[in-house]
């Protein structure tokens, strides 16, 4: 039985199949054919629609989603809300009143996503007003495609709904609706986590507590862990492969902590990355530049450092970074917890060092200490919502003018995410000039023999992964001149 | 007190088209002061019909029309192979799959099993021999949408498997053509060669465009009570479907009836390529007596369906000192695919628009149809246009940096001029000094040449990033070239409640086509637009329409309602005179009423009660209307005639910034002027020039189809097909719609279309990407830079180029070649 919230009226959805996704609980199922596919994929955001979720402090807090390849079975105690549930009678939501006014829509197909993704930047702003700078923008609308408009009138839109009176819709004057949807969220997480399969097949099971996770793990070893989903879900979206056994780690308490520490942060491997954003603004200032580029808002809201990690996809974002860093790593599983580091965990193509019913617990992240600096330069076909066709970070100290503790990672050369051993030796105690970087990059290119795929050609990632080394030496080099550029600000930092 | 004179029908309308001619619609074109227009922008600049259907998600696309219970899901068996043979077919484990009622093949087809919409060439199904990858072999309709797509999983397919044909220009090369090899001829050529002081030669490879539709290729098909079916497709040419699934179901057109309320996007993708599906789903729908619906998954979409032509060009041109082209020769080689579908009309329009907004002297164009192992490569928002312009464009930054002057110099020296505005296919250009009023204002407005020089300061500072920047102008050439295709139909009805039901020939996309009509009708009816209602593109309400395609959309459709709008006014103002004993003449509708007289005379009817009086007085209230473009003509034998009615203009200045390290790049600014005549919308032609010039840009730049050596397409969605996103918009986009500038032609109101031309403007941003690489050589030659120039092609042109300079010497593309 799925419990939840839809546009202000609760929904009890009995024998749903684990492999439902929001998008087909709501069109096949509730006929609510507003919300649109676009791709089945999460990259085009049609799909779009806000999740609340109870804040803790009484109130609904709504970030979006791609409805598309979120598992219909994580709705269980949130408020979905969709297209269809803005507008006050005829009275349009500022978001949709906008749209209108500035002519935003022209095939009108991607336009209920879009205003889903403005809707939830008009309730970010109305909780956290800040100025709607162009980054901000674009983290809001960049999982939106729209062929049609060239998006002039969409940022038109955005930049005014503000100005529009604040027409609610009628679900948010009902002010018990908050705690309606806490009451089911503690419902579903305080009622035992053993689903009974019920008439659908399969189990979707969302553990509150690591014991259970362990013990679920251990009794169904063919089970999936799924927290995002953002990845696993086009298995059957777009592979048509069966889901039938899941186990969400979403709710489980010990994977969804962040501790602070003096050297540190442990962070719970299903963090989401929107969790992550502030901490890594505080602390990895390139790191938090890198979120940007690293996939949609309706992404980075569902998606977990944990998944990006152990999907081990040799073109996941954030494991060079947490190469670069030195990231430990916290494995979980019949045998109690394990400590590793980062570096020994990936194997090959897509192995870990996961053994059978292991799972990935937390990742350490070492403090970048006051004279350790971090680069992380991605490079792709479009800036935004793009996987990387190569990924360098690169973490180093400079002391009395040599380079020290030199990690150079790269995502996109390799079979698996991996460290330039050769280069990095190369630059070990070196003063960062010419002679020492043409050393490094002549390692470079023995050590690595990238493929050839979709995203790049074989010399192409060859040399681009170069010339970051070269970028690497500009910014390093007190002889450049000051004033002259050597990367694109939008692209780096 | 009211006047009565008795004035003759003919001094009547006499009057009548003075006041046309005033309004824009005489056989000349008027002044207008900007002043009026800008009122007038702000009358005629309304939302979108649907825009509030839009945004609440009420708007209805095809998979959102709820269907009886037992509707069918239909799923696609694709080759999974490039070329080769059916040897074995197999689908009896697909029919015993969970859910699956039905699974159709070739021989389960009555009626005819070649679809080609022109000429033959495109089976239904694979009978035998296999030509690209993502053929449909087979068909599986089930109880829902999942198992129909399992079930698909379960055929046993052997193909005998054969070397495939990838390489357009080998396949030129070696004859192997969709269609035969056509060409324009003006003056002599060779002669113009071998006098020109100089010659260039270019070549370059300009890649295709998947139209990424956010709404997929969908259909719903119901049976109907005798032998035919009711289609809702996402359809351009409803007609066409039409016709193509009555002779699949070998029954006749009238038992077939398409609807098309509105796609979610088409751009030319579903010209010709949405009438598969519907005859698919129309086979189940007929042999199961239940409705069938197919949609096709984003992924089967993107490679069953044909795409942008890929083009191979070349260009051999002669010029003065001055860089003002002489002549030449210029190819152009689009990849069709593997059938003919639209690419002789393609491949036309490239070579018609070879010459862009430039005279090419005594020049040839030709036109080669090579034929590949691909998806049949179909319409696109430009029809080919755009590839033949990148020639031109390419040799305009080639020559200029020949000749040492500056690429916009150049370019304005070879503007069609009077004593040079014939071109080569022999259609003088009208509006001579439009396009160069339009760069005049455009360098003015955007700084041009203060930018250039800052551009030069910054570069010469800057060894890793590099600055970039370009003016390119667009000239396209507006009518269907198949000069057939120029009519429309249109049908008004207005009901006793004096509400109006237009409906026409074109179909909604987006692009506001419905909207601009009803504003026609309105206009001529003189009624608020919102009594005014639009109804879905329906082939029993106007029969044997034209596809909406070549921007055409308005022009005709709009002309059409206006004439079904204009017999009713005319009844009306006819039933008045005698009913009401009114003045004919001078009669208006204006504001919701009829209006006869003047001052004193003036004597006002309420529209309301003018129709049921009119009702009453058993006067028609409806009409179908009609129109034909007049005066084009073309003919292919000879390569010359007046293929087009009028010239829609444009202009675009692009400034990049390159970072010579990794190949990335951003678009800082663009500004435009665009020419749309007197606009019948500016909201929405603001829309189109802002959303086309997006468009082309990730044409040329992000949106990259790539092929493996198989011939299997590996960018098949979104996440490995790139079509520009939010912060791909320039932070700087200064665009406006040229005003005072009515159309020279008597098009709807002296509007011009407006639906591809804006698309090329986007050539600017790859000119002005060569502009900043030029910088590496000192601009003493413009590097070949092949499209999409994704930030892979930009680095490998850079290091070439340093290369080029740390060997000491710079070796140009483009080799000087005295004769």
């Amino acid at each position: 039985m799925i419990d939840f919230y839809l546009n202000g009226r609760r929904q009890q959805c009995a024998d749903v199949s684990p492999d439902t996704s929001v998008l087909e609980l709501l069109r096949l199922r509730l006929g609510q054919t507003g919300t649109k596919e676009g791709c089945a994929s999460g990259d085009c955001g049609a799909c779009t629609v806000a999740i609340g979720e109870p804040d803790g402090r009484g109130n609904l807090s709504y970030h979006s989603a791609n409805a598309c390849i979120m598992p219909a079975h994580q709705l269980k105690g949130r408020h979905l809300v969709t297209v269809e549930g803005l507008a006050r009678g005829d009275a349009l939501h500022p978001a949709q009143a906008a749209m209108v006014d500035c002519h935003a829509s022209q095939c009108g197909f991607c336009t209920p996503g879009i205003v889903m993704s403005l809707f939830t930047l008009h309730q970010g702003q109305r909780q956290h007003p800040a100025p709607l700078t162009q980054q901000r923008l674009e983290s809001a609308l960049g999982g939106n495609l729209c062929r049609c408009t060239g998006y002039r009138p969409i940022r038109d839109a955005a930049l005014c709904m503000a100005d529009y009176p604040d027409t609610h819709p009628l679900w948010a004057d009902d002010p018990d609706l908050a705690g309606n949807v806490e009451a089911l969220d503690r419902d579903a997480t305080t009622i035992p986590a053993r689903s009974s399969p019920g008439k659908a097949v399969g189990h979707f099971d969302s553990p509150t507590d690591i014991a259970t996770l362990r013990e679920l793990r251990k009794e169904r070893p063919g089970s999936r862990l799924v927290a995002g989903a953002t990845d696993l879900w086009l298995e059957t979206t777009q592979q048509l492969k069966p889901l039938e056994d899941l186990i969400d780690v979403r709710q489980v308490a010990e994977l969804t902590t962040i501790d602070e520490t003096p050297a540190g942060f442990w962070i719970g491997a299903a963090v989401t990355f929107s969790r992550l954003e502030p901490l890594f603004a505080e602390h990895y200032p390139a790191f938090a530049h890198l979120m940007h580029r690293f996939a949609s808002a309706q992404i980075r809201n569902r998606a977990t450092l944990g998944g990006n990690v152990a999907n081990a996809s040799p073109i996941g974002d954030t494991p060079p970074v947490l190469l670069a860093l030195d990231a430990r790593l916290q494995l979980d599983g019949p045998g109690g917890p394990r400590e590793i580091a980062i570096a020994d965990f990936f194997l090959d193509y897509r192995k870990t060092a996961l053994k059978e019913g292991e799972f990935l617990r937390a990742l350490f992240l070492p403090r970048l200490d006051n004279d350790r600096q971090l680069k992380v330069w991605k490079l792709s076909k479009r800036r935004e919502d793009d996987i990387s066709a190569v990924l360098g970070a690169f973490a180093w100290r400079l002391e009395d003018g040599k380079m020290r503790d030199v990690h150079l990672a790269f995502g996109g050369m390799a079979a698996i995410p991996k460290r330039a051993a050769q280069a990095e030796a190369a630059l070990e105690g070196q003063a960062p000039g010419q002679p020492a970087f043409t050393t490094a990059l002549a390692a470079l290119y023995r050590e690595f023999q990238p493929l050839s795929d979709v995203r790049g050609s074989r010399e192409y990632r060859l040399l681009a992964a170069g010339n970051l080394l070269e970028r690497l030496r500009l910014c390093l080099d007190t002889d450049h001149e000051p004033h002259a550029e050597v990367c694109l600000d939008a692209y780096a930092h | 007190m009211r006047t009565l004179t008795d004035i003759s029908r003919d001094s009547a309308k006499a009057r009548r088209e003075q006041q046309d001619a005033n309004k824009g619609d005489g056989p000349l074109a008027r002044d207008t002061t900007a002043e009026a227009n800008r009122d007038e922008n702000r009358r005629h600049a309304r939302a979108h019909e649907s825009a509030i259907k839009h945004v609440t998600g009420r708007a209805a696309y095809i998979d959102d029309i709820p269907a009886p219970g037992d509707a069918l899901h239909v799923a696609l068996g694709l080759s999974p192979v490039a070329h080769g043979r059916l040897t074995r077919l197999d689908l009896e484990r697909v029919k015993r799959a969970p859910g699956v009622v039905d699974a159709i093949t070739i021989v389960d087809v009555p009626g005819h099993t070649d679809i080609g919409p022109v000429f033959p060439g495109d089976p239904l199904f694979v009978d035998d021999e296999i030509s690209y990858v993502g053929q449909t072999l087979f068909a599986v309709a089930a109880t829902s949408y999942k198992a129909a797509r399992l079930a698909v999983k379960e055929a046993v397919i052997e193909i005998d498997e054969q070397p495939a044909s990838l390489d357009a220009l080998a396949a030129a090369e070696a004859s192997d053509v969709v269609r035969p090899t056509h060409v324009q001829q003006r003056g002599d050529w060779q002669r113009a060669l071998d006098d020109a002081p100089h010659v260039l030669e270019g070549e370059q490879f300009v890649g295709g465009q998947e139209h990424f539709y956010l709404e997929g290729q969908a259909c719903l098909v119901t049976p109907s009570e005798d032998e035919g079916v009711v289609v809702y497709t996402s359809n351009q040419h409803p007609s066409e479907t039409q016709k193509l699934v009555a002779e699949v179901l070998d029954v006749p057109f009238h038992a077939v009836t398409v609807e098309t309320r509105r796609m979610g996007g088409g751009f030319g993708g579903k010209e010709t390529q949405a009438s598969p599906w519907a005859c698919i789903a129309a086979l189940v729908a007929r042999r199961t007596g239940r409705a069938a619906r197919l949609r096709l998954p984003r992924a089967e979409d993107t490679r069953a369906t044909g795409k942008r032509h890929p083009f191979h060009n070349r260009y051999r041109l002669g010029f003065d000192g001055r860089g003002v082209i002489q002549g030449g020769d210029v190819t152009v080689i689009g990849d069709c695919g593997y059938s003919p579908d639209l690419s002789e009309a393609v491949v036309d329009r490239a070579m018609f628009h070879a010459d862009n907004a430039y005279s090419l002297g005594d020049a040839r164009v030709t036109g080669i149809r090579a034929r590949t192992h691909t998806a049949s490569n179909t319409a696109f928002r430009g029809f080919g246009g755009p590839q033949g312009m990148m020639i031109v464009e390419a040799a305009m930054d080639d020559i200029a940096r020949h000749v040492g002057e500056d690429p916009l110099t150049v370019r304005k020296r070879n503007l069609y001029r009077p004593g040079r505005d014939v071109t080569h296919y022999g259609q003088t250009v009208e509006q001579l000094d439009l396009l160069a009023e339009i760069i005049e204002r455009l360098e003015e407005s955007s700084d041009y040449w203060q930018r250039r020089r800052d551009v030069s300061d910054y570069n010469a500072r800057n060894p890793v990033l590099k600055k970039g920047l370009s003016l390119t102008p667009v000239k396209f050439g507006i009518s269907f070239t198949a000069k057939h295709l120029n009519q429309a139909g249109a049908l008004l009805h207005v009901y006793t409640d004096g509400s109006v039901m237009i409906n026409h020939g074109g179909t909604e996309m987006g692009q506001g086509l419905h909207t601009k009509v009803c504003q026609v009708a309105a206009r001529e009816l003189g009624l608020d637009l919102e009594q005014v209602r639009i109804t879905a593109t329906r082939t029993d309400k106007v029969p044997n329409t034209s596809p909406t395609a070549a921007s055409s959309g308005a022009d005709l459709n709009g002309m059409a309602a206006r004439d079904a709008a204009s017999q009713v006014r005319e009844r009306l103002f006819d039933f008045a005179a005698e009913h009401y004993a009114l003045d004919r003449e001078g009669m208006r509708l204006e504001d919701g009423e009829l209006i006869a007289g003047h001052g004193e005379s003036e004597r006002r009817i309420a529209w309301g009660e003018l129709v049921q009086a009119a009702y009453l007085g058993r006067i028609s209230l409806s009409a179908k209307g009609f129109y034909s473009t007049p005066l084009i003509h073309y003919d292919r034998a000879t390569g010359r005639g007046r293929p087009f009615y009028y010239y829609a203009h444009g202009a675009a200045v692009s400034e990049v910034m390159i970072d010579t390290l990794t190949g990335e790049y951003r678009v800082t600014r663009v500004d435009i002027l665009h020419d749309v005549g007197d606009s019948l919308n500016p909201a929405i032609d603001m829309g189109q020039v802002e959303g086309g010039f997006i468009q082309g840009m990730g044409w040329l730049t992000s949106e990259e189809l790539k092929w493996d050596d198989k011939g299997r397409l590996i960018s098949d969605g979104p996440s490995t097909y790139k079509i520009p996103a939010f912060g791909d918009l320039p932070p700087v986009f200064n665009v406006e719609l040229l005003q005072g500038h009515p159309n020279s032609q008597a098009s709807i109101y002296r509007s011009k279309a407006v639906g591809e031309p804006p698309l090329m403007l986007g050539i600017s941003v790859w000119s002005a990407l060569r502009d900043a690489l030029a910088s590496l050589v000192d601009y003493r030659h413009c590097p070949r830079l092949d499209t999409p120039a994704t930030p892979e092609r930009v680095l490998m042109v850079a290091e070439a180029l340093r290369d080029s300079t740390r060997a000491g010497s710079t070796q140009p593309e483009t080799s000087d070649d005295p004769v």
